[in-house]
């Protein structure tokens, strides 16, 4: 698994993206303010996780590749191409890369969708959780996740599991960043250390 | 890991992997999940049903939670040989220890036992204990006893290959001051929960309750699970709810080992 806590969420027109912000290389953070939340297209955003440089080549190249092909097609591209873009990269050079990413964003043709490629498959679910920081909050996330959740109780929900990861995984940490995407485009907002959630035993 | 597929290949060519299937050479193991939580006036305790050699379940209804005293418990993970040679020893000692005193013994002297052994056979042992138990001076009790051989008494601690999947669950739905029900519907739904999500975790849920007046075991059936079935990605009908504290869960005593379907 890789050192790191992201989560993608469907809401009833949009979805939701969060993640940690710490970088490790061993034992030492090398970065605690990363954005593990990068751009694939204006209303499409991917979340890494995994090996830093793979992770980044991968979402860069997605990035080219998917301006190319929205001027191809003259409108903007749906997520699903996004997703398969991505996936045919993980998927070809599965033996050398180590990086997972989950891609999520809205389109007009089928909303707001997640897409989880692991490992060189592609599956759409409602919500999807990656890295580290993941175990420790499946039970979390299987239990309070609901069907048709409002933008206010998504972007709760993923900063409470973002939170809640952080401070059981080593390696997750720092701030959270969450990126909101719906019609209107992309919404970017980081939550730092000391304004986020805090449980019973802080 | 096209390496890695290339030796499995050729070791299929030869004829040792098919002769004997893989769990006859792994170690019997209580990959489970365990929980413990403190409420005012006793504890609950709460395990799965599942020992595993390897990828067969060798006992699909274990009892886990096994009594060292009338008001104390523990909870067991880790080789199921190892845990139950040092329940053992540690039952003895107790029982000594409470004919001495005359009187029934601290929460703590258990948990104290068990971690004197723990941590001077460190390194043969591979056992994490959960002690938990009401006595007369400190009410309910929950020390935690992981592999290595530390003592740390805690609120609410969870145990076993299971665990990792429900801290998440646990920070967020545990709160100091709960009565008796709250607890068992988190334990069970924090049970039921990791028993989805773990392979080694399975089969029914077994609680316990302990207070000042004695101990109350319940079981849990695999169709009454209160967070039931897997969540399948195409199931979009399936709405998962909050342990909701008022919320009744069908509770049965323990039936017929053959009525036990899973």
């Amino acid at each position: 698994k890789s050192i790191t806590t992201i989560i993608a969420v469907e809401f009833n027109g949009g979805v939701v993206l969060g993640s940690d912000s710490r970088v490790s290389a061993g034992e030492t953070v090398v970065n605690r303010v990363m954005n593990k939340l990068s751009l694939l297209h204006d209303k499409i955003y991917c979340a890494l996780s995994g090996s830093a440089a793979d992770a980044q080549t991968i979402a860069e190249m997605v990035n080219y590749q998917l301006d190319v092909h929205s001027i191809e097609i003259g409108e903007d591209p749906q997520v699903r191409s996004a997703a398969t873009l991505v996936k045919n990269i993980s998927y070809k050079y599965k033996e050398e890369l180590s990086a997972h990413l989950i891609v999520a964003g809205w389109d007009r043709r089928g909303g707001g969708q997640v897409f989880v490629t692991l490992n060189g498959l592609l599956s759409r679910q409602p919500f999807a959780v990656g890295g580290s920081g993941s175990s420790y909050v499946y039970g979390f996330v299987d239990a309070e996740y609901q069907k048709g959740m409002s933008k206010e109780d998504c972007q709760q929900f993923v900063v409470n599991t973002i939170s809640l990861a952080m401070s059981r995984d080593g390696s997750s940490g720092g701030v959270a960043y969450l990126v909101t995407i719906d019609e209107k485009g992309a919404e970017e907002k980081c939550i730092l250390g000391n304004e986020l959630p805090t449980f019973y035993d802080q | 890991m096209a390496a890695a597929t290339a030796t499995r290949f050729c070791q299929q060519l030869s004829s040792v992997s098919d002769m004997s299937p893989d769990w006859t050479a792994k170690e019997v193991s209580t990959g489970t999940t365990i929980m413990a939580v403190e409420y005012e006036g006793g504890v609950v305790i709460g395990a799965d049903s599942r020992t595993t050699t390897g990828a067969y379940i060798a006992n699909r209804v274990t009892d886990k939670l096994t009594p060292i005293h009338d008001r104390i418990f523990r909870c067991r993970s880790g080789s199921a040989a190892d845990t139950q040679a040092i329940a053992d020893i540690v039952a003895y000692q107790l029982g000594f220890h409470s004919i001495e005193l005359d009187e029934a013994p601290l929460v703590q002297a258990a948990a104290n036992l068990f971690k004197a052994s723990c941590y001077r056979y460190r390194e043969e042992l591979m056992a994490g204990i959960i002690v938990a138990g009401w006595d007369k001076r400190r009410g309910g009790q929950v020390y935690t006893v992981p592999v290595g051989g530390m003592l740390v008494r805690q609120p609410v601690s969870v145990g076993g290959s299971g665990s990792t999947y429900i801290y998440g669950f646990m920070d967020s739905n545990y709160k100091p001051n709960m009565t008796k029900e709250q607890c068992l519907h988190l334990v069970s739904g924090a049970l039921s929960l990791a028993m989805e999500r773990d392979g080694s975790s399975g089969g029914v849920i077994r609680l316990a309750a302990i207070s000042e007046s004695g101990v109350e075991r319940q079981v849990i059936l695999g169709n009454q699970l209160p967070n039931g079935q897997l969540p399948r990605e195409k199931d979009n009908h399936r709405i998962h709810t909050t342990i909701e504290y008022t919320h009744h869960v069908p509770v049965c005593k323990i039936q017929a080992l053959n009525s036990i379907c899973w």
